[in-house]
């Protein structure tokens, strides 16, 4: 499979790219690690007139406590995440999730950045994200903004960011080394989540739950009123609308999403 | 386009379209035919190369995206006559039947090894899940990549040996 013919640039930097997106408007398309873009491309699911590789900024890629919180490239790779002993020490989630996403090979392309621009509603990171009480930079002709994470996702493959826009910097806040968790539930090695759940300092956040990753609000007040957790996370469905696929209905996506959150949960708290 | 990419050991420039993908680069303008394509759909890992030293699927990478980097294939995995200790593992433990998945997991296992010298039997499965192969039952590979750990850090008793 052969993606249909483009234009290829590098981006000299994020500034670079920000004002080659605004020369190009909608036929061009930022290239990061390349792992959800190519592959729809090669379907011809995607068919841009001109890619702009960013992969290579390093300015981008950091990983680096600023103040109550961690700041990360939105470049960083998922190989950089799993492996960052700051993340370890501060905020565990996001490296045990990116742990998660496909195999080695994959986590050596793909990018934290490039993950929530896709906002696969099955993938594992933007849940990690959601459930750590992120704010994520923007950057546009216009320069920069701040984006709360619980209004950055906005339903299957769509995302709060402009056009024009490149996601720069994602911030986490510092949660401590312990108390975080992740449970991923797959039939095969290598693939996304039928239903995932993020746990982390009482917020509690759902992967394939519905079109885009959901708070579990419903046990997060539970919790915060001082619900058990089989009580709480009994509770983990209410308000999600889960998708039928030929991996799992309705029915049995609201099950594991219970069943999930339970044992996430248990661990969270170990 | 033009690019430039040091493919084991040697730079070189060619002309290519932006969208040639590096499996096809490396097969079709460097004849160099051991990467192997399986799925194309980034599942398999036969076409697993090194790309500046890390195990990545060519099959999901643009010979553009490489353009300044270096790129490792099999064949530029042994060092003259003396094979890479972990294809002498393979070979050793009978790690392959038909051969087809075995470019892409020599890879990927080289590339597991230079991050993780002294995996355990779980780490290595774990590690080598971005790697289908169809024969094997992937005993042997897991075996053949544990010898090959132990050949690398200087501590392997030959089973051949062991057993007699
Ligand atoms: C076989 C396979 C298995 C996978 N399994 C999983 C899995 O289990 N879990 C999971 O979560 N993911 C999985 N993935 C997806 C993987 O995580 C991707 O790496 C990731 O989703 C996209 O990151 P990328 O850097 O490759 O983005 P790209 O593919 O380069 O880009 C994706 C989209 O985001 C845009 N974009 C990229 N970077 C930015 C930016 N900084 N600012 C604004 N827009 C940007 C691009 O224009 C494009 O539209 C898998 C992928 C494959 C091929
Ligand atoms: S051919 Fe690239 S992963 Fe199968
Ligand atoms: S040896 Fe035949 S696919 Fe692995």
């Amino acid at each position: 499979m052969i993606p249909a013919s483009f234009d290829y640039v590098r981006a000299g930097s994020i500034d670079e790219a920000v004002s080659l997106l605004g020369e190009h408007g909608d036929d061009a398309k930022l290239l990061a690690g390349g792992h959800s873009l190519l592959p729809m491309m090669k379907l011809r699911l995607a068919v841009p007139e001109t890619l702009i590789d960013i992969r290579h900024l390093r300015e981008a890629s950091y990983i680096r406590v600023d103040g109550d919180e961690v700041a990360i490239g939105g470049l960083t790779r998922h190989r950089d995440l799993v492996t960052s002993e700051v993340l370890r020490a501060e905020a565990p989630l996001i490296g045990l999730v990116a742990g998660h996403v496909g195999d080695p090979q994959i986590r050596h392309r793909g990018t934290i950045g490039g993950s929530l621009a896709h906002a696969d509603p099955a993938a594992d990171l933007p849940a990690a994200v959601l459930a750590s009480g992120a704010t994520l930079v923007a950057q546009g002709a216009a320069g920069r903004r701040t984006i709360a994470v619980d209004d950055f996702f906005l339903g299957f493959f769509e995302t709060a960011l402009e056009p024009d826009e490149v996601l720069v910097e994602i911030r986490v806040l510092r949660t401590g080394p312990t108390g975080a968790h992740y449970e991923k539930f797959t039939r095969r090695a290598n693939d996304w989540a039928i239903v995932a759940v993020a746990t982390v300092a009482g917020r509690v956040a759902l992967a394939n739950m519905g079109g885009r990753p959901t708070r579990a609000t419903a046990t997060e007040q539970a919790l915060a009123e001082g619900a058990s957790i089989e009580d709480a996370a009994a509770l983990a469905a209410d308000g999600t609308e889960p998708v039928q696929d030929m991996h799992a209905d309705p029915d049995y996506r609201r099950h594991l999403a219970r069943v999930l959150t339970r044992r996430s949960l248990a661990a969270a708290a170990a | 386009m033009q690019v430039t990419i040091t493919v084991n050991g040697v730079e070189r420039t060619d002309e290519v379209q932006p969208r040639m993908l590096l499996a096809h680069y490396l097969r079709d303008v460097c004849g160099l035919t051991a990467t192997n394509i399986g799925c194309d759909t980034t599942s398999c890992g036969a076409c697993t190369v090194h790309l500046d030293g890390e195990s990545v699927k060519s099959c999901t990478v643009l010979a553009a995206q490489a353009s300044g980097s270096s790129v490792t294939t099999l064949e530029g995995l042994a060092d003259g006559d003396t094979l890479h200790p972990v294809q002498a593992a393979f070979r050793r433990e009978h790690g392959l039947q038909c051969g087809f998945c075995t470019p892409g997991m020599v890879m990927a296992a080289a590339s597991l090894l230079s991050q993780n010298p002294h995996p355990d039997e779980r780490e290595v499965r774990e590690e080598l899940e971005g790697n289908i192969c169809r024969c094997t039952g992937y005993h042997n590979i897991v075996r053949a990549v544990l010898s090959a750990a132990d050949e690398m850090s200087g501590d392997r008793v030959d089973a051949a040996v062991q057993t007699r």
